[in-house]
């Protein structure tokens, strides 16, 4: 029944589960967020996520170590965008299409490795909800916000030290001139080739965390494919989010909540067909880039390689 | 050795190696793809000769190779439309999904027409659905400068849940819609509209108008003003607009002829090979990643439609090869997706070196004509390049 949707009880659960679904689409498009204010578009998302899932949830599987998983999940996101970030920076080679090469070998790879090192869908006691004293009793309130595994709490932080290390640090400035004008941030001494190294790289250890939230924090499982697309979304939440971190968490949560939703609409049986209920989002993604994309600008350098004129 | 140097500075050496650039960024990956193996425990020689005779090792294994090849050279043909016109269509899967789903649709409602003509009839519809599929990331591009990368991937998850919706529901299999499995299917096609096979195997007339469409898409790219004006665009848009081409509608066609061959491949999938869709509720399950791998055969093929040819078959063998090396070596077939990654990476990365080549050609011409060197040396320089 539609009206079972407006009970108080089935709200809090939307918005909570809303809360919670949007940590891996924060993580991968923080990252993103990062690269591409440098001018690099990373399509390499999805790969990156696939490999870290995958790596925190073996190692956690057999250390029972949940923190040491996440720590391989960072270091094989992280050795996924060095090579980016060689092909790109110094090869110069076309990033869409190169991103794509890394989104075929992640999947590949995971699924490879699952094949061939666990065979079988198992699982693992993921990170526990932690309840935060006092705020977590708040009827509620407490569910949906305070009573979130420690990844959830971390995807929340890192919009704000995002936000505030691109705008309000040299590092953020040098970040942002590198993607605006490449040649004009060369001439001031600010070495585009270590800065892009630096974003394409930080974006990579985030995708591999993004994609440990979902295998160690989330769904406790790991299976092949199993983003089924959610880093090609980070990447168009990025967009969405016109390149501003706050943008970005907007974007994420509009995208988590409809998908929290669907799944719910699911789960109470009411009568729409499942296949639009999943379609939703990607209809709605699309709709929202045709309104908003026309009117913010992408970073001036994006997707060009940086070649010092001679 | 100065004769040897000659031939390494030479212009068509220079030439060959760019043409082989590709090959090697194959052997590259494979020699990685040896290294993954022994770190897997597996012979890399029992596996790449289990790889080998399930593509090549019997008529049937090769006639499946070309079957496999099929969809990758037609999605392939329509990347390498609109990677020339400079837009990045990765919505194959999606619009061979939906090529598939109207090419059906046609096979399913007009049973009482010959068969010729329907399977005509589905051709044409597929060449459509994809049309369709392509041309709306085409206009969003066009029109409203929404990135064509990610409304086409946008566009592959809406095809997919389309393709679930209808096989389940409007479109399910009559005899399966009373059973509680319900198995997600449609009717099978009748046996008149199947397309032809060519010789006693699997192979079936869709490779023959893939192969006749590669030469067709060559014409067309430069052979005709619309292929000239794509591939201006694709190379120079504000030159283009100044030289009064309208810049958005060649993007518009670009995807929308791109979709319209990825289209095709998924109707000469329901005609060619499995006579009736079938959904496990992925797109690969369906397109078998082709709508992916159809971009690495054209990147392969040095986006050339012709060269595509035998990039699809290369990589049509990889991947039937890939099935008996998990047979015979028990290697999941997921190592060659991996492969087929590097392979992309590879490739792209090794255009630095042809570009530089070709500046240094264009500096050699350059110097040539500005000072003329002693007439014997010029001449000889004359012969090389002719």
């Amino acid at each position: 029944m539609i009206s079972d949707l407006f009970s108080f009880t089935v709200l809090v659960g939307i918005l909570a589960s809303g809360i919670r679904l949007a940590t891996p689409y924060l993580y991968a498009a923080i990252g993103e967020t990062f690269s591409q204010r440098s001018g690099v578009l990373n399509l390499g998302v999805e790969g990156q996520m696939l490999l870290g899932a995958f790596a925190a949830f073996y190692v956690t599987l057999t250390t029972e170590n949940l923190w040491l998983g996440v720590l391989t999940a960072m270091f094989v996101g992280a050795l996924m965008g060095l090579a980016m970030a060689y092909v790109t920076v110094n090869l110069h080679a076309e990033q869409g299409i190169s991103g794509i090469g890394f989104f075929l070998f992640g999947l590949g790879m995971s699924d490879l490795l699952f094949q061939k090192l666990l065979g079988t869908v198992e699982t693992v006691r993921g990170f526990p909800e932690i309840y935060i004293p006092g705020l977590s009793d708040i009827p509620g309130i407490g569910e949906i916000f305070f009573s979130q595994n420690v990844l959830v709490y971390g995807a929340y932080l890192l919009v704000p030290i995002a936000w505030f290390v691109l705008n309000k640090t040299t590092l953020g400035l040098k970040i942002r001139s590198v993607g605006e004008n490449p040649d004009a941030a060369d001439s001031l001494g600010v070495s585009v080739i270590r800065v892009r190294y630096f974003t394409i790289i930080l974006g990579g250890t985030l995708s591999g965390i993004a994609g440990a939230s979902l295998s160690i924090a989330l769904l406790n499982v790991f299976q092949q494919n199993m983003t089924s697309g959610l880093g090609f979304i980070a990447v168009a939440l990025v967009y969405f989010g016109a390149w501003r971190p706050v943008g970005v968490l907007g974007g994420a949560l509009l995208f988590s909540m409809i998908n929290s939703l669907q799944l719910w609409i699911q789960v109470l049986g009411i009568n729409v067909k499942s296949e639009f209920a999943v379609m939703m989002p990607y209809v709605l993604t699309i709709l929202v880039l045709v309104a908003t994309v026309s009117r913010v600008r992408a970073p001036a350098a994006l997707t060009k390689p940086f070649e010092r004129e001679s | 050795m100065p004769a040897m140097n000659k031939v390494f500075q030479s212009d068509w050496f220079s030439r060959l190696v760019d043409t082989l650039l590709p090959v090697f960024a194959t052997l590259a990956a494979l020699v990685l793809g040896a290294v993954m193996l022994l770190l897997l425990n597996v012979n890399p020689i029992a596996a790449y000769t289990a790889l080998w005779e399930g593509a090549f090792g019997s008529s049937n294994a090769f006639a499946e190779t070309l079957v496999k090849a099929t969809p990758l050279l037609l999605v392939a043909l329509g990347i390498c439309i609109s990677f020339r016109g400079d837009v990045i269509n990765i919505g194959g899967e999606g619009q061979m999904i939906i090529g598939a789903i109207f090419a059906t649709w046609v096979g399913l409602t007009f049973t009482g027409l010959p068969g010729w003509l329907v399977i005509t009839l589905a051709m044409l519809a597929g060449f459509l659905g994809g049309a369709i599929w392509g041309g709306i990331p085409g206009v969003l591009k066009a029109y409203f400068r929404v990135n064509e990368i990610l409304s086409t991937v946008m566009m592959n998850a809406i095809a997919v849940q389309l393709m679930n919706f209808l096989l389940s529901g409007p479109m399910i299999d009559p005899s399966q819609a009373e059973l509680a499995s319900r198995i997600p299917q449609t009717a099978r096609l009748l046996e008149i509209f199947r397309l032809p096979r060519l010789i006693p195997t699997r192979l079936h007339l869709g490779a023959l108008i893939a192969v006749m469409l590669a030469i067709l898409v060559y014409i067309l790219l430069w052979r005709t003003t619309l292929g000239y004006r794509i591939r201006a665009v694709g190379q120079n848009p504000h030159a283009s607009r100044y030289a009064g081409i309208k810049v958005q509608r060649y993007i518009v066609l670009a995807l929308l002829l791109s979709g319209a061959f990825a289209g095709l491949a998924g109707a000469t999938q329901v005609f060619g090979v499995n006579y009736r869709m079938i959904t496990d509720g992925s797109s690969s399950g369906f397109t078998g990643s082709a709508g992916f791998n159809g971009i690495v055969a054209a990147l392969f093929g040095q986006l050339h439609p012709v060269w595509s040819i035998p990039a699809s078959i290369l990589f049509g063998a990889l991947l039937v090869g890939a099935n008996s090396m998990q047979r015979v070596v028990q290697v999941p077939s997921a190592l060659v997706t991996a492969l087929n990654g590097l392979v992309v990476v590879f490739v792209v990365s090794s255009e630095i070196w042809r570009k530089r080549r070709q500046r240094k050609r264009q500096a050699i011409v350059k110097q040539e004509n500005e000072s003329p060197p002693p007439s014997d040396e010029r001449q000889a320089i004359q012969m090389e390049g002719t």
